[in-house]
């Protein structure tokens, strides 16, 4: 086994011993449990409007309600990443842990790449498996799948995949403490940009855009977080598509491959800071 | 074996290599020089270790003992000079094969097992010692009968028991172990001493950091004494130590003679017993390390 996949195995092993799974399951559940409850009188709650054409009660009850399901799962998978990572260096090392490890003829890279693909395994199956459960209870209460199932799963996997990088990255400049606080900051700073992009696209306000595509660009997890949940409903059309739009789970712009190059880079660009940060640390 | 004295402090502003020859060294660290910031750690330090040699490194603290270590282990990168741990680069994959480890201040896992804990390091190190080696390195620190016990439920001192083993693992050629008696009981002590000694007879070459002078004393082939970021003493135990004259037990009372070294006791004997004066015993008076240690680190 290389050094990067016993690390990685250390950070599962650690995960199931601390009985982080065991919280995340039990808290899951409860959650699962109330979007369930919450999506069948969401549905029960439709009031026949007398639109009919291109409007879909159910079609926006059915993209919302996915929404919703995709919002909860970055963000508890968000909890999950940054908790996995967020003491990964400095902390460990001010805590005495992690100097044992990196004496070992292991090089620091290999630690860190380790560290990554640990929390990565852990938090994108964790976000893929309750996207797939928010589906599924979305199907089972309004029959309805969203325009796209896999796409969605795969842009939350990527955001899942920043953020852990994200928060290594702090972990190797920052104390534990002021890692958290900073990734739940960047986290709110890029809901707050989607947020923007729907009140831009909804006013045609040119400036707020040109700020909330900034901002997705700096925190590229935002961009395929909107990805994902512009695929939810994308091939809703006339009212609905405008009512999904302006809804809290609305997104105006469809993923595009040049987005998806450059949060392949952005990782690639924090993966060698922090590279180069943890080789250049005194421990 | 070569050795220096050298006790004037404020007179290592060349690096000074002393002990084991360069092409021999198990560590070799050259006008090592390391800055914080404004403040100097390690100040041209030329230090020594060769294969089978048990060298102390003392100093008060921030002397720069753990500092130097820690360049010596690759945690920290010296401002210049030049460490090697068997001819290979410090902090070199192939210098950190060589080497185990045991930091000042360390931790592991609460959650893992003693036997876990031996399981990671074997794994990383590329140990393929398995089951018996764990078995045996408990065995040594005297942890054996609480291989499966959590770490969390462990004393400090037995934790400091199991870094020494995990130290130890996958036989490392050189050890370095910072402080590795701090948080033990006397029993723990000796228990180490022991440990060192073996190591010793073992052929393994150990560059102990310690503040309990007593014990440096007694275990290291050499002592390398450490103030202000330089090196100040360099030596054998009984290099670095001096005669301190005889002290006799009378029947009116101790009587010492300060400037009186071994060779003069018949006569100091005999002038007494001449005198008329009852003598219960003789001691030979020897400085210690501890004595040495103040010289070196405050010559005034």
């Amino acid at each position: 086994m290389t050094p990067t996949l016993i690390i990685a195995r250390h950070v599962l092993q650690e995960s199931v011993r601390r009985r982080v799974f065991v919280v995340v399951l039990v808290l899951t559940l409860l959650f699962l449990a109330l979007f369930t409850l919450a999506t069948v009188e969401a549905f029960n709650a439709q009031t026949p409007f007398g639109g009919g054409g291109s409007f879909s009660p159910h079609a926006i009850t059915a993209v919302t309600m996915n929404g919703l399901g995709v919002f909860a799962s970055l963000f508890l998978a968000t909890v999950l990443a940054v908790f996995l990572t967020l003491g990964a260096v400095r902390g460990d090392a001010e805590r005495g842990l992690l100097q044992p490890l990196v004496v070992r003829p292991l090089g620091r890279r290999e630690f860190l790449l380790g560290r990554f693909v640990g929390a990565v395994a852990v938090c994108v199956a964790y976000v893929d498996v309750l996207y797939a459960l928010v589906v599924l209870i979305v199907h089972q209460a309004g029959g309805s799948w969203p325009d796209y199932v896999i796409g969605p799963g795969v842009a939350l996997a990527g955001a899942v995949t920043i953020l852990v990088a994200m928060s290594l990255l702090g972990s190797v400049f920052l104390s534990t403490t002021a890692n958290g606080i900073a990734m739940f900051m960047l986290y709110g700073a890029g809901l707050v940009s989607g947020l923007l992009a729907a009140i831009g696209a909804a006013l045609n306000a040119h400036t707020v855009l040109t700020i909330a595509h900034d901002i997705t660009l700096a925190l590229p997890f935002e961009g395929l977080y909107q990805a994902a949940l512009h695929a939810l409903g994308s091939n809703q059309t006339g009212l609905t598509r405008v009512l999904v739009n302006l809804g809290p789970f609305g997104a105006s712009h469809p993923n595009s491959v040049p987005f998806d190059i450059w949060a392949v880079l952005y990782l690639a660009i924090l993966s060698a800071l922090a590279t180069v940060g943890f080789e250049r640390r005194d421990l | 074996m070569e050795a220096r004295i050298d006790v004037s402090a404020g007179a290592g502003d060349e690096a000074r290599t002393t002990g084991a020859k360069s092409e021999s060294a198990a560590l070799l660290a050259s006008g090592v020089v390391k800055r914080y910031g404004s403040v100097v750690a390690l100040d041209k330090v030329g230090l020594s270790v060769a294969p089978g040699e048990l060298v102390g490194l003392v100093g008060a603290n921030g002397a720069g003992k753990s500092t130097l270590v820690k360049i010596a282990c690759g945690l920290v990168r010296p401002t210049s000079g030049t460490v090697t741990v068997y001819g290979t680069p410090a902090g070199s994959r192939e210098a950190r094969r060589q080497l185990g480890y045991l930091a000042e201040l360390f931790r592991f896992p609460g959650w893992s097992t003693a036997s876990e804990v031996l399981a990671l390091h074997q794994q990383l190190a590329g140990s393929a010692g398995g089951e018996t080696e764990r078995h045996e390195l408990l065995e040594l620190v005297g942890l054996s009968d609480v291989a499966r016990r959590r770490v969390e439920g462990m004393s400090k001192g037995m934790q400091q028991r199991l870094g020494i083993a995990q130290a130890l693992v996958g036989e490392p050629r050189l050890l370095l172990l910072d402080e590795p008696t701090s948080a033990l009981d006397p029993a723990g002590r000796r228990a180490i001493r022991t440990l060192l000694l073996e190591l010793r007879d073992r052929g393994i070459a150990v560059l102990l950091n310690s503040h309990l002078l007593g014990e440096v004393e007694r275990v290291c082939h050499r002592v390398v004494i450490l103030a202000g970021g330089k090196v100040v003493a360099d030596g054998r135990p009984d290099e670095l130590t001096h005669a301190g004259g005889v002290e006799v037990q009378t029947g009116n009372g101790t009587r010492r003679f300060p400037d009186a070294r071994r060779e003069d006791v018949p006569k100091i004997v005999s002038e007494l017993v001449s005198a008329g004066v009852d003598i219960y015993e003789v001691t030979i008076i020897r400085s210690t390390l501890e004595d040495a240690y103040l010289e070196a680190v405050d010559p005034g």
